[in-house]
């Protein structure tokens, strides 16, 4: 899978979370929680619809891999191509 | 006996039994909602008389905030269920106000308001209140571990001028205290960025609005919700909860609980005795007047009073079967851009259920005409331009309370023991809901998030 592909999911992931959100103007190299108000909540069900969606596990202390959108896509892509 | 089994059941279907069903079946959990009475909303239902439709308790919905605040509790609750902000179609208060004797503080969903009233009022107060305002925007009162603190004892740290404690207290008791005369602080701070920091708003149609949206949601995601299905016992094998019964015998087989019932409401269920330090004892009478006429078109700007004969605010449970010495007066319409058809008034004052429990039925009557005649009375001295024709009026009790919703004592606030981390000595059987200690309609819906995601979504961890 593409990198590209994997951040597509990625994204729909988070405009379903961050529902009156746009995501257009997203930085992929800065902070998600600063630019999209994200707290600890939303990251359990961004982990929860990876599992959902994609049967990936990410194990809790993985989650500082999810800071931002390029680390999220480096930590992923590979879990999506097993 | 069938085999009924679920991944999770969850004990009442008002809004944080709701809430935590909409979270579990989210992630394909199997959930069941068990409801006693007919319809939903538990303590904050709805019914029809004459062909109105009325909401059973809601005055206001507190935490306003403006679409595109997702850090308050709103916003959090909205994120966590996927339900878009505009769907709430909240419409906000117009100006509310304590009342005591001889001064009375205005405010709005902008703080700023209120700080030039306590500044007017109170001038030497404005630093001390400015004080107090940032202690509690800087307080953590969601953290699972806080401890109870008085916050009176905190309060007073703070502020000098004894009225002016008893006006800050005054909504904030009335509007979630299961304590006598103080609470615990975490939960002051609840209420008090609640009332005060975010403010009121009106979902348009009332509660209904709110209850149709998690019960759509709840079925959409393929939840299972039961009315009339009264638990009567929770099956515990070892320590573990295994599963419910109910009232009719049929047994419920399920790997987790979360109990909205209440703390000794829950205790009661797994066949144990009260323990009577776990009652609350604040309950209310509430009498409800509609009126064919609007409050604003008479120009009344009040959404809320509250509304207190002297200058000490006694927050207790009366002596006599209700309180007049104080009330809060409710315009439960008066709010911007409203469009409802009617004018409507509510007047909530402390009452004691056991005097209520113990009237004779033609006495009890009475008894509630009084509450309903003082309640009009309290109405044309506060408000007296909202005047209309009477279209229907209605008056509940404690005891009332405890029919519909099986709170001990009728007791809307719960138990003054509020477990924060939802956990009980019981595996598998956690609370939800009043007794958790998140208050309000909205601290109601995060609360069933809170331990959804706690104790089922991630284990526990």
């Amino acid at each position: 899978m593409q990198t590209s592909e994997v951040r597509e999911k990625i994204a729909d992931i988070i405009s379903d979370i961050a529902l009156d959100e746009d995501l257009a103007g997203l930085d992929d190299s800065q902070s998600l929680r600063d630019q999209l108000d994200l707290d600890s909540m939303d990251f359990l069900d961004i982990v929860m619809e990876l599992k959902k969606r994609h049967k990936i596990e990410v194990p809790q202390e993985d989650y500082p891999q999810l800071a931002t959108m390029n680390s999220c896509v480096e930590y992923l892509t590979p879990k999506f191509m097993q | 006996m069938s085999d009924d089994s679920f991944d999770c059941v969850i004990i009442g279907a008002g809004m944080s039994g709701l809430a935590a069903g909409i979270r579990l079946a989210m992630y394909n959990n199997k959930v069941c909602i068990l409801e006693s009475h007919s319809i939903e909303g538990g303590l904050n239902s709805y019914y029809q008389r004459k062909g109105f439709k009325l909401d059973v308790g809601l005055h206001a919905l507190t935490n306003f905030a403006p679409k595109g605040n997702k850090k308050g509790p709103l916003g959090k609750l909205l994120k966590q269920l996927r339900i878009p902000y505009d769907l709430f179609h909240l419409k906000q208060q117009i100006q509310s106000r304590v009342a005591f004797a001889d001064c009375s503080l205005k405010f709005t969903n902008e703080l700023d308001i209120l700080i030039s009233e306590v500044e007017e009022n109170f001038p030497s107060e404005k630093e001390n209140f400015l004080r107090l305002v940032k202690h509690i925007q800087d307080f953590n009162e969601l953290d699972y571990d806080n401890k109870y603190i008085s916050a009176k004892e905190v309060v007073s740290n703070f502020i000098k001028d004894p009225l002016l404690n008893e006006m800050i207290f005054c909504p904030v008791l009335i509007y979630g205290s299961a304590w006598e005369n103080d609470m615990d602080f975490s939960q002051f701070v609840i209420m008090f960025k609640s009332i005060f920091l975010e403010g009121f708003s009106r979902p348009q149609g009332g509660v209904r609005t709110i209850l149709n949206l998690l019960l759509e949601r709840f079925k959409e995601l393929g939840g299972e919700i039961r009315f009339r299905s009264a638990v009567e016992e929770i099956k515990v094998e070892g320590n573990k909860a295994i599963g419910v019964i109910l009232k009719s015998g049929h047994f419920i087989r399920t790997n987790k609980i979360l109990s909205s019932a209440g703390l000794v409401e829950t205790q009661s269920l797994l066949g144990r005795e009260n323990n009577p330090e776990h009652v609350g004892k604040m309950a209310f009478t509430e009498s409800i007047v509609l009126l064919d006429k609007k409050p604003c078109e008479f120009g009344v700007e009040d959404t809320i009073i509250f509304y207190n004969q002297g200058t000490k605010y006694n927050y207790s449970c009366p002596s006599t079967l209700y309180d007049k010495s104080s009330a809060v007066l409710c315009l439960s319409n008066n709010f911007l851009e409203d469009d409802e058809q009617q004018g409507i008034y509510r007047v909530t004052n402390m009452a004691n259920f056991e005097m209520w429990n113990q009237l004779e039925r033609a006495h009890y009557r009475e008894e509630k005409n009084k509450v309903l005649l003082n309640a009009k009375d309290t109405i044309k001295r506060f408000i007296p331009l909202f005047e209309g024709k009477e279209l229907l009026n209605d008056v509940f009790t404690p005891k009332t309370v405890k029919r519909f919703t099986r709170h001990e004592n009728g007791c809307v606030y719960g138990s003054p023991v509020k477990i924060k981390n939802g956990k009980t000595d019981i595996d598998n059987l956690f609370l939800c809901g009043t007794d958790q200690g998140f208050l309000g309609v909205v601290g109601a819906m995060l609360s069933g998030i809170s331990m959804a995601n706690l104790h089922v979504l991630m284990g526990g961890r």
